[in-house]
């Protein structure tokens, strides 16, 4: 199939960008849409032009690295993938595909579809943890039995990969799906009560100094999130904030 | 110092507030659409009720400040949420489909929110500034069968009547959203009860103004 | 041919571990904080080695070349980790981790070293679950095992399909909490381009920063590289787009040994390659051979009307399908390991099976499994007589439960129902069990610079079983390193500051410019992915599952052709001095097509069978894999002497006392 695409260019974080046109022809429905972006940029490269640039590594959905806008939705117009699962099968010939960068004022853009995201790394060292060392003395691991569900919910909390969907996709940039993901999945499980009262405080102060916006619940970070977390755990989240902010005085 | 230590300085702790200021209008609402429905069933009734809370004491002076600062409260913090968001992507998309995953209602609290707090304007213009002069300029306190009739004039202006509807359509969008958001952001949230919480929510965001919007029709209409 | 010292402590092997560890020299907690550590990789090995050793005081600078350090590409691992916890009571022990391990290697790997891995293992599930890693749980709240292909014992740990991601998480949180106490300075998008030696030893690197394309010169007292593995040798591997060698092979130029090239895992259950553009392979969780059947038509004609899409795969009898593994290898049956399967599948295709339009590709079927789920699920809900439909509709929500994601996964990327019809699935590269030879304590032959995970040779022989990784990568960096890159380091404690200013910085420093330069100066015609796509090429073709002498000969020269053409013609653009993914990708590829070539020679030399290195002139009558253990029972470790043509040959001769060497048999 032939496409046009209106793709965001920049070229470095203090330039100003602009939308620019590209054709491509000759596009496998079997492709991803990674692969249609290598079609484009191994041309752009043939033709001696700066190829786009945009973050990808495992290009198999789980490291979280793609992160393009594209017509209008983080990771797509597809649900539950990440812009690497994205298939040109969910366009169609003559389409016109607008690719721009993910857009909060905590992720600066470094070039073209690339974003700088440690503010969420920021996050996480700010208690996204718990603090055992890494002795491999601590107990055994069936000493504290956790029930399954627990167990389970942690989990689907705990399958967040960070590539920041949620943020993009909210309208006012906040964080609040990706760090409820962290502070729900230890608040869940045992180990992570030691420190559940520090860890949602500091997490949220940090979150907040990153210039990530409020929640609004219009809950279109779940519906964009390529994992599917839950806004159970922004519930999940307020409360816990709510009550280590009252006994914690 | 972090700001979860100042009082309101973390997200969530505006946020927390702002359904709880939310949740307390809805009661007032609900309140205040009883006493206004009175009005249809019969003058005395209304004229009763109204002339209670109109006098009260414990209604005028205690309720009726923590009344103000609610909407008060409400308007501003809704504001300062507005700008923080707004600075959050100072380069919009240039291409956007938020439809796609979330409702006009829930993207839109602003401009429905402050729809309705202009409307409140003119309610105050009708209703509350008339109210304070007779009682703290006039002194008149104890004519206790004046309500109902100033109620039917203002319903007479077919004009205000439709500025009235529209602003309740505006308030029916945004209990749509707000109603079930505000349970969310103090952080409650239950497999079994939410989905309940979100059915109440729509039927109050439809009753309740729909109520209000009857009331205006039907003092116009009955004239 | 020198021999190698490997240091293996004396002693019996179940104390050899307990016993080093208690004669090797500590560095007291005071003296730590004057030892400077890099770290390159944020992988397993990487993130845990550089948590471990900021918990033990070091100041320790970690590096990767992602936006962050939760994105390496352990977090890619779906199936699971090993543990000898015996948690199911069936009969599990350090013993048999070890034995399954160096046999499922196919007895190429150093006893001493899979023993303590076996050993510390059990550690690591309760390290993980101290961490806060959601592993899976029975109802009763205790964890949950399944099992892997090579083995007969449950000991499997995993978190759905998921279980690298949360390992990794957990390796990463525990860095993040040391982030936070700045004992670990965290360099994003920074590449490692060379490895700095004063004196002999490792007491630096230049990496480039990716956004800004500046060269940086870090000083340490000793290097660990957690690097990964090299499988994009091949282009097309279930590896991340960005692995790559450039680590280790730049260690290995400037001395260390790189043993055992040749050594591939090629993972029997991928998504098969659908076009030329494709630019990745997706991995199935091996995971899915515990309740998938993998089979082909019994009938050519059916080959041909499944191809030209006249039939359906669920049209074809049961009698009309051959279940080749488990007709070839009844113990076993699709639980063999990964080697095994991988070229069962290569033979079945070669001889005409293939299923797919490029015919490669064989399939994976659940529908049995479905139908045995679904009926015991309708016995314990007490459903009488249930109907077929309910019975299938029963036994898809059991397996939704048990992989849904690698379902989902699947269908997003095929567009085929897998719960309707059998996945298609081919082998494809998926681990490099070669990698930087190491001794007992993890060290290169460099002095001071180690290698831990994937980016070693040592645990996995020629061909690593499922769910290993994950644990070898945890147990070097948490367990391992730690204790002995002390042993090394207490030497150092009056070394004080490493200077920058040194004339080894500067040199190295130029030469990585001039390399920057070279490509950027090279205004060549061809991108850089077009020699990578041809080197791939060769290696699929003639160093892949199957290799023989004229193949490799042939490989040899082309590669060597390639890498003069690439370096004639490559096209890179941009500057050096700015955010340049190009330029990544060349540098890289300069380097995959150096070690390409020494990979083949290995393969070359070693002509024997091995685990993943089949040699189609060392075979048994029945087409399996034949060891040569009077010639071949040792490690090649190959020093860079310029060229990797003319790469010298050490080789580390492997005793094996605890273990019988015999022919391996999942028969």
């Amino acid at each position: 199939m032939n496409l046009t695409l209106k793709i965001w260019r920049q070229k470095d974080a203090k330039a100003a960008g602009a939308i620019e046109t590209y054709q491509v022809s000759e596009i496998s429905e079997h492709m991803s849409f990674l692969e249609m972006m290598d079609v484009l940029n191994e041309r752009l490269i043939t033709e001696g032009k700066d190829p786009v640039a945009f973050d990808h590594d495992c290009r198999e959905g789980i490291c979280g690295m793609c992160s393009m806008y594209i017509n209008g939705e983080p990771h797509g117009p597809d649900r539950g993938v990440t812009t690497c699962q994205l298939h040109m099968r969910k366009f169609k010939d003559g389409d016109t595909i607008h690719i721009e960068p993910w857009r909060a004022q905590a992720f600066p853009i470094i070039k073209d579809l690339v974003v700088d995201r440690t503010a969420f790394d920021r996050i996480i060292q700010a208690g996204g943890y718990v603090s055992v060392n890494t002795s491999g003395n601590s107990q055994d691991a069936n000493a504290i039995p956790i029930p399954k569900e627990d167990a389970d919910n942690a989990f689907d909390a705990a399958t967040c990969i960070g590539c920041g969907a949620c943020v993009a996709a909210c309208k006012n940039s906040s964080a609040m799906l990706f760090v409820s993901a962290k502070v729900s999945q230890l608040a869940l499980l045992p180990q992570g009560q030691v420190e559940r009262k520090d860890r949602v405080l500091n997490m949220v102060d940090q979150m907040d100094a990153e210039g990530f916006g409020n929640c609004s619940n219009t809950g279109a970070c779940e519906i964009e999130c390529p994992k599917g977390i839950s806004l159970e755990n922004i519930a999940r989240m307020n409360r816990e904030f709510i009550s280590a902010s009252i006994s914690k005085g | 110092m972090s700001s979860q230590n100042k009082a309101l300085g973390s997200s969530i702790a505006r946020k927390f507030a702002m359904a709880l200021s939310g949740l307390f209008l809805l009661i007032f609402l609900l309140q205040h659409l009883i006493i206004n429905f009175t009005s249809v069933i019969s003058a005395d009734m209304f004229n009763a009720a109204s002339h209670f809370m109109g006098t009260n004491a414990l209604v005028q002076f205690a309720l009726q400040p923590v009344l103000a600062f609610g909407v008060f409260f409400h308007l501003i913090m809704g504001m300062v949420l507005e700008m923080k968001n707004r600075s959050s992507r100072p380069i919009k998309y240039a291409y956007s489909k938020p439809e796609e995953s979330s409702t006009w209602m829930s993207r839109n609290m602003i401009i429905t929110g402050i729809m309705v707090m202009l409307f409140l304007g003119l309610h105050f213009y009708d209703f509350w500034l008339p109210e304070l002069k007779t009682k703290f300029i006039d002194g008149v306190w104890n004519i206790d069968n004046r309500y109902f009739h100033e109620l039917q004039e203002k319903f007479m202006d077919p004009v205000r009547v439709g500025i009235y509807v529209l602003a309740f359509i505006f308030l029916a969008l945004h209990l749509m959203h707000g109603f079930q958001s505000a349970f969310q952001s103090v952080g409650f949230r239950h497999n079994k009860y939410t989905p309940i919480i979100k059915k109440v929510s729509t039927i109050y965001a439809i009753v309740v103004p729909a109520g209000f919007i009857f009331i205006a029709m039907f003092h116009f209409l009955a004239h | 041919m020198s021999t190698l010292d490997s240091k293996i402590p004396d002693g019996p092997i179940k104390d050899k571990w307990t016993n080093h560890k208690n004669h090797i020299n500590v560095v007291n907690p005071a003296n730590k904080r004057s030892i400077d550590i890099i770290v390159v990789g944020s992988g397993l090995a990487g993130g845990a080695a550089a948590a471990s050793l900021a918990e033990l005081g070091y100041n320790v600078k970690c590096f990767c070349f992602q936006d962050s350090p939760r994105r390496a590409h352990s977090i890619a691992a779906q199936g699971g980790i090993n543990a000898a916890k015996n948690y199911q009571n069936d009969g599990d022990s350090t013993y048999r981790l070890f034995y399954d391990t160096v046999k499922g290697g196919d007895y190429r790997a150093r006893e001493a070293n899979v023993y303590r891995l076996a050993e510390v293992s059990a550690n690591i599930i309760d390290q993980c679950v101290a961490q806060g890693v959601p592993f899976a749980r029975e109802y009763g709240g205790l964890l949950d095992n399944r099992s892997f292909g090579g083995v007969l014992v449950s000991r499997t740990f995993y978190a759905k399909g998921q279980t690298g991601q949360q390992l990794l998480l957990g390796a990463y949180s525990a860095m993040s909490r040391q982030i936070n106490k700045g004992k670990i300075k965290m360099y994003n998008r920074h590449e490692m381009l060379e490895l700095v030696l004063v004196n002999g030893e490792a007491r630096g690197i230049i990496a480039r920063n990716l956004i800004t394309g500046e060269l940086e010169r870090h000083p340490a007292h000793a290097v660990v590289l957690g690097t990964g593995g090299y499988g994009n040798v091949f282009y097309l591997s279930t590896n991340a787009m960005g692995s790559n060698v450039t680590a280790a092979w730049r260690a290995h130029r400037k001395g260390a040994y790189f043993a055992n090239p040749c050594y591939t895992q090629i993972h029997p259950t991928c998504i098969p390659r659908s076009g030329d553009y494709q630019s990745k392979l997706t991995l199935m969780s091996e995971s899915l051979r515990n309740d998938g059947r993998i089979w082909v038509p019994r009938k050519i004609e059916d080959v041909e009307a499944i191809r030209s899409k006249k039939i359906k795969p669920r049209d074809i009898k049961e009698e009309d399908r051959d279940y080749y593994l488990e007709r070839r290898y009844p113990a076993f049956g699709n639980l063999v390991p990964r080697d095994v399967a991988s070229r069962a599948a290569k033979e079945r295709c070669d001889a005409g099976y293939g299923v797919n339009e490029t015919g490669e590709a064989v399939y994976l079927d659940f529908a049995s499994a479905i139908m045995r789920y679904g009926r015991e699920k309708a016995n314990t809900s007490h459903i009488e007589n249930p109907s077929d439909e309910v019975v299938r509709a029963l036994g898809e929500k059991v397996v939704e439960a048990k992989y849904g994601n690698l379902f989902q996964m699947y269908e997003k990327i095929t567009d085929d129902n897998p719960y309707k019809t059998p996945m298609m699935i081919y082998p494809a590269v998926h681990y490099t069990m070669g990698g930087l030879w190491v001794d007992y304590n993890l060290m290169t032959t460099i002095p001071g610079c180690f290698a831990a995970g994937e980016a070693n040779f040592s645990d996995h022989g020629a061909n690593r079983l499922g769910a290993s990784a994950l644990m070898q990568g945890l147990a070097d960096g948490y367990f391992v390193l730690p204790y002995t890159i002390g042993d090394f380091l207490s030497k150092d404690i009056r070394t004080g500051k490493i200077s920058t200013d040194l004339p080894e910085f500067e040199a190295a420093e130029k030469e990585t410019k001039a390399r920057l330069d070279a490509l950027i100066n090279n205004k060549g015609t061809k991108s850089v992915d077009h020699f990578h796509k041809q080197l791939g090429k060769v290696m699929w073709d003639k160093v892949g599952m199957a290799r023989n002498e004229t193949g490799l000969k042939e490989a040899i020269s082309e590669i060597r052709k390639i890498r003069e053409e690439f370096h004639k013609d490559v096209f890179v653009p941009g500057t050096t001095n700015s955010f340049n993914p190009e330029l990544e990708k060349a540098t890289r590829v300069a380097d995959f097509l150096e070690l390409g070539e020494l990979f083949a020679c290995d393969a070359l030399n070693r002509s024997e069978s091995c685990g993943g290195h089949f040699r189609e002139e060392s075979q048994t009558p029945e087409g399996e894999a034949l060891r040569d253990d009077e010639n071949f029972a040792f490690v090649s470790a190959w020093e860079w002497t310029g060229d990797p043509g003319t790469a010298n040959l050490h080789r580390e001769d492997l005793a094996f006392k605890d273990i019988e060497l015999k022919q391996r048999s999942y028969k």
